[in-house]
Parts: C-alpha cells; sequence; structure tokens
C-alpha cells in the first residue's frame, strides 16, 4: 500500500480511538473537581485538586444511599447474572443434544423473544408483581433479568463446538445418567461458553435502567444506573449533586472496566459466535 | 425415558421464566389493549374493567403525540443505523487491512464505551452538551461559534451520538472477527487478479461478511426502536424533548404518568408489531438481494 494510503488508515482509527476515549478522559478529569472548579476552571489545572474529597461527598451524600445502590447492583448483576449462564446453558445443551417433536419450532420461539422490547413486557410484568406482592422488591427486578433467550441460542452452539457426541456416549457406556453426565462432564467443557454469558449478562443486568425504574419506589432498593439518575435530577436544581454524580459514574464504570479486561477472551467468543454462526 | 426426564429437567428453568416473564406478559399486553377501566357513577362506583374492542388503539393511532414519537424514532434509525453500519465496517476494514498499527490497543480504546452502562454514558455526553461544563463548547466559544447540543435540530443527532459512542466498538469487534474468517486464499486470489487494498476490501470482504451485517443491521434496528433511557436522561435537561418524545417513553407515559393501562398497552402492541413487521422485512429483502 502506499505512504498515502497507510497514513490515512492509521489516522482514521486514531481519530476513531480519541472519538471514544477523550469523554473517558473528561469523566476521569472531572472527577477531581469541585463544583466551582468544575464549571469555572480550565480541565487541565489541577490546583483545585479534589479527587479524595469528592469519593468521601460520594459516600457520605443522602446519609450513603450510594454504597447501598452500588452493593445493590452488584447484587443484582453477580448473583443474576451466573443464575442466568447457568439456566441459559443448560436449555442450550438441552436444545443441541437431545430431539423431541416440535424442537425447531420450539426454538424458533426462543429466538422470536430476543425482538421483543422490553418497554412492552414492561407494564404487564409490573401488573404481575404488583398483583403477586413483588412491586418495590428485590425480586421484581432481579427474576425477570435471569431470562436471556440469546444465551439459549450461544449455548446451543457452545453445547455443539465444545461437547462431541463421542465424550457423551463413553460416558453413557460407563453407567452415568443423563443428568450426571451433563454435570459431571459436558459443563466443565461449557465452562468458558458460560464465562461469556455470565459476562453478557452481567453488562445487561448492570446497565439495566428501565425494568428497575418502573418496579422500584423504594430509593434503597435502586441500582446505581437509577440512583445516579435521581441524583442527576437533583443536580439541575442543586449544583453540588454534579461533582458526585460524576464521581458516582466513575465508579460505576469500573466493575465491567475490570471485569472485561481480566476476561477479554471469553467475551471476544461470545461475540464471534452470535455473528458468524 | 430417561433421556426425557433428564432433557425436560435442563429445560424447566429457562422455560418457567420464558412463560411467566414472556408469554403470559405479552398476552397480558395483547389481552389489556381491548380493555378499559371505567368508573360508573362519577367515579364514586367500584372500578370495573369492560371490553372496549379497538377503541385503545384508534385512540393511540389518533393521537399527534404518538405519531410523532414514533416518526422521531423513524428518524433516529434512518441517521443511527447507517452510521453505526458503515462506521464500525469501515474501522474493521482498516483494521483488518495488514497496515493498521497498535491494532490490539485501537481495538481496546473502540471496545471501551461498551463497558460503560447506557446511563453513564448518557449522563457522560449530556454533561458535554451542558454549556459551563463541557469543555467542547468552550471551544467553541474561542472560535466565537456558539453551538447548542440540546436545541431543536440537534437534539436528535446528539442523542444519536451518545448510541453511536456506546456501541460503535462493539460492532466494529463483531465485524472483525467475521473479517478474520475469510479465508485467506480468496484474499490472495484477488490481488493476482490485480485489485488493490480499496476494491479488495469493498468487493471482495464486505460480500463475504454479509452475515454479520445484516445480523449487526437487525440488533441495532431492534434496539433503536426502544429508544428511551438516553431521551429520558436528556429530558431532564432540555425542554425539548417531550414526556412523550419515543413510543417507548409515551408507553411509559401512559401507563405509570396517566394510569391509562388500556392505551399503555394497546401502544406496547403496536410497537411490538412495528419492531417485528420492519425485523422481518429487513430480513426478506436482505435474503432477496442475495438471492
Amino acid at each position: 500500500m502506499t505512504l498515502l494510503g497507510r497514513t490515512t488508515v492509521n489516522v482514521v482509527i486514531g481519530v476513531a480511538v480519541l472519538y471514544t476515549l477523550l469523554p473517558v478522559m473528561w469523566l476521569l478529569l472531572a472527577a477531581t473537581k469541585n463544583v466551582d472548579a468544575l464549571f469555572e476552571s480550565d480541565l487541565f489545572s489541577f490546583s483545585d485538586f479534589s479527587f479524595v474529597e469528592n469519593v468521601k461527598n460520594l459516600f457520605a451524600m443522602d446519609k450513603g444511599l450510594y454504597g447501598r445502590w452500588y452493593l445493590n447492583s452488584l447484587l443484582y448483576a453477580v448473583i443474576g447474572a451466573a443464575a442466568s449462564a447457568f439456566i441459559s446453558i443448560a436449555a442450550g445443551y438441552a436444545f443441541d443434544k437431545y430431539s423431541f417433536r416440535h424442537k425447531e419450532k420450539l426454538f424458533g420461539l426462543v429466538l422470536a423473544a430476543v425482538m421483543v422490547p422490553q418497554t412492552v413486557l414492561a407494564l404487564p410484568l409490573y401488573l404481575m408483581a404488583s398483583e403477586a406482592g413483588l412491586v418495590n422488591t428485590f425480586w421484581a427486578v432481579f427474576i425477570p433479568a435471569l431470562f436471556n433467550p440469546f444465551g439459549v441460542y450461544l449455548g446451543r452452539i457452545f453445547s455443539q463446538g465444545y461437547v462431541p457426541d463421542e465424550v457423551l456416549e463413553a460416558a453413557r457406556i460407563d453407567g452415568a445418567g443423563d443428568l450426571g453426565t451433563y454435570f459431571k462432564v459436558a459443563l466443565r467443557m461449557l465452562g468458558p461458553g458460560m464465562i461469556t454469558l455470565f459476562l453478557f449478562q452481567l453488562t445487561t443486568i448492570w446497565n439495566n435502567f428501565f425494568l428497575p425504574m418502573v418496579m422500584l419506589s423504594d430509593q434503597k432498593l435502586y441500582p446505581v444506573s437509577l440512583g445516579l439518575y435521581q441524583w442527576n435530577s437533583s443536580a439541575t436544581v442543586s449544583p453540588e449533586y454534579y461533582p458526585v454524580v460524576i464521581m458516582g459514574s466513575l465508579f460505576a464504570v469500573l466493575p465491567l472496566i475490570l471485569a472485561f479486561m481480566l476476561l477479554q477472551r471469553f467475551w471476544k467468543a461470545g461475540m464471534t459466535a452470535g455473528a458468524v454462526k | 425415558m430417561k433421556g426425557k426426564l433428564a432433557c425436560a429437567v435442563l429445560m424447566a428453568p429457562f422455560f418457567l421464566l420464558l412463560v411467566t416473564v414472556f408469554l403470559v406478559p405479552t398476552g397480558t399486553a395483547i389481552w389489556l389493549s381491548f380493555f378499559a377501566q371505567d368508573q360508573p357513577g362519577l367515579g364514586f362506583g367500584a372500578e370495573s374493567t369492560v371490553f372496549v374492542g379497538v377503541r385503545s388503539y384508534v385512540a393511540v393511532l389518533s393521537d399527534p403525540t404518538f405519531r410523532g414519537g414514533l416518526l422521531t424514532v423513524v428518524l433516529y434509525c434512518l441517521i443511527y443505523i447507517p452510521l453505526m453500519v458503515v462506521g464500525a465496517l469501515v474501522l474493521a476494514l482498516l483494521l483488518d487491512s495488514g497496515v493498521a498499527k497498535l491494532r490490539g490497543w485501537a481495538q481496546m480504546s473502540l471496545y471501551l464505551p461498551h463497558a460503560v452502562p447506557g446511563i453513564i454514558a448518557a449522563l457522560i455526553w449530556l454533561y458535554l452538551y451542558t454549556p459551563g461544563l463541557s469543555p467542547i463548547i468552550d471551544l467553541f466559544a474561542k472560535g466565537d461559534i456558539q453551538i447548542n447540543f440540546l436545541g431543536i435540530n440537534t437534539v436528535l443527532p446528539s442523542i444519536v451520538n451518545i448510541a453511536l459512542w456506546s456501541n460503535l466498538g462493539y460492532n466494529m469487534v463483531i465485524f472483525y472477527a467475521a473479517l478474520q474468517a475469510v479465508p485467506r486464499e480468496v484474499l490472495e486470489a484477488s490481488v493476482v487478479d490485480g485489485a488493490g487494498p480499496v476494491k479488495q476490501a469493498l468487493r471482495i470482504k464486505t460480500p463475504l461478511v454479509r452475515g454479520a451485517i445484516v445480523t449487526v443491521g437487525i440488533f441495532t434496528l431492534i434496539w433503536a426502536l426502544q429508544l428511551f433511557t438516553e431521551p429520558v436522561l436528556l429530558s431532564q435537561s432540555t425542554p425539548m424533548i417531550s414526556a412523550r418524545f419515543s413510543p417507548s417513553m409515551y408507553i411509559y407515559d401512559a401507563a405509570f404518568t396517566r394510569n391509562n393501562y388500556g392505551l399503555a398497552a394497546a401502544a406496547s402492541v403496536i410497537l411490538l408489531a412495528f419492531t417485528i413487521a420492519l425485523s422481518f422485512g429487513v430480513t426478506r429483502w436482505t435474503n432477496r438481494k442475495a438471492a
């Protein structure tokens, strides 16, 4: 390729990288400023470095609500994603290894569920939860988040790829029951796939905003997303909330970035399987 | 027999969820859309549910705020989806071209926004759109250019930008993975045939990752039609976004502000039908083009 071509390629990629990185850099810099500095001073002047003070304020604001929200988000996301991965991969495995009547039709229904907007289900879910007395409880947000039809689709692909039928046959000859084989043999082979599903659902639940907004009225049950949304609306009236919302956002971003960095290869595996089929 | 039992046990938890958080709610939404809460006797009598046929549908479809919201979301899709698909594909092709430097770092940086939750992405950009807070507005002001990101004509592009920022890298990784799967012989053959790098990217590689392009396109469409988080957050700061800015916001407003469940359910079913029809249409259209 010509020198001009090479330069163009790298300049375009460089500009795209700046576009994605600069807002995150801004968040990082803004988190070091107090209210006055945020509105007045130069972004790169560190004369009023208030990072530590902002962290203290974040966890002290409204009697330490943020810590509570953070814990809620972790509970919703970590336990929810683990349970969801476990449920989805079992169903995906069953779709792959067993044959029964109307199997493909049923699988079609699972795929169709991917298409249905969350906003369509929110009102009926709210009414059902209120019927069951679950509105404004942990479960109202936790249970619907376990449902991941795309995870079943991926689970089926992983099962095709990672669990050879010969291995199952061998286990059967050794006298292992079907469920025993699944839990002792297949599940171990599906491990990497399960981590992928866990990460996907972790992201989804950590991002969850609409359902908590519909289901929860008690601030103490809020996840971080909904809590920051509420604080932001306070910030439009009382600006002292701005540095707290900014610092809160920074903390809210950390777990996923950490999970993504540590488990990068699992992330990619799932995305590749989803796209290439 | 034993096999069947095991199969049922493995599938049971998922199908329990499928029924309770998907099938029953979908059915309930359709059911609710044909009923209304009527209060006889000036609202003093007991509330009763009466069958109203398609009255709620007529009400939703003839409501200019709903039609406005639908139009907004269509316009949003028309700007957002081409920018997203073309942008992500171009970046993937550039990264796959063999001359890109620091490929791993570039990919990781481009992917980073996907680890930022949607509401946080909207918050960051809202602050970058807010005069006084935003270094971008300050920069423009130094050049004597007044810019309002939350004005009547700029608010939709501003929302598009947030969505683009969040998802560009994610879709780029999907395209890049598909490009990596293109057989090297095909590419070598095209070089022998005298195809330059640009021609190779557009004529050889792009058609070969068509499957990934369609998948990304449809998922982007389904998500875009649900537009909710970004406008809801921005509406805290600008009067240009009404409570019924998009169909999803209309549903929320009808259900939880106006407590009109029939109206909300009808709007939900319309949005669902619209989503299914469009995804189906896109699939059919791309299949025909391939044939």
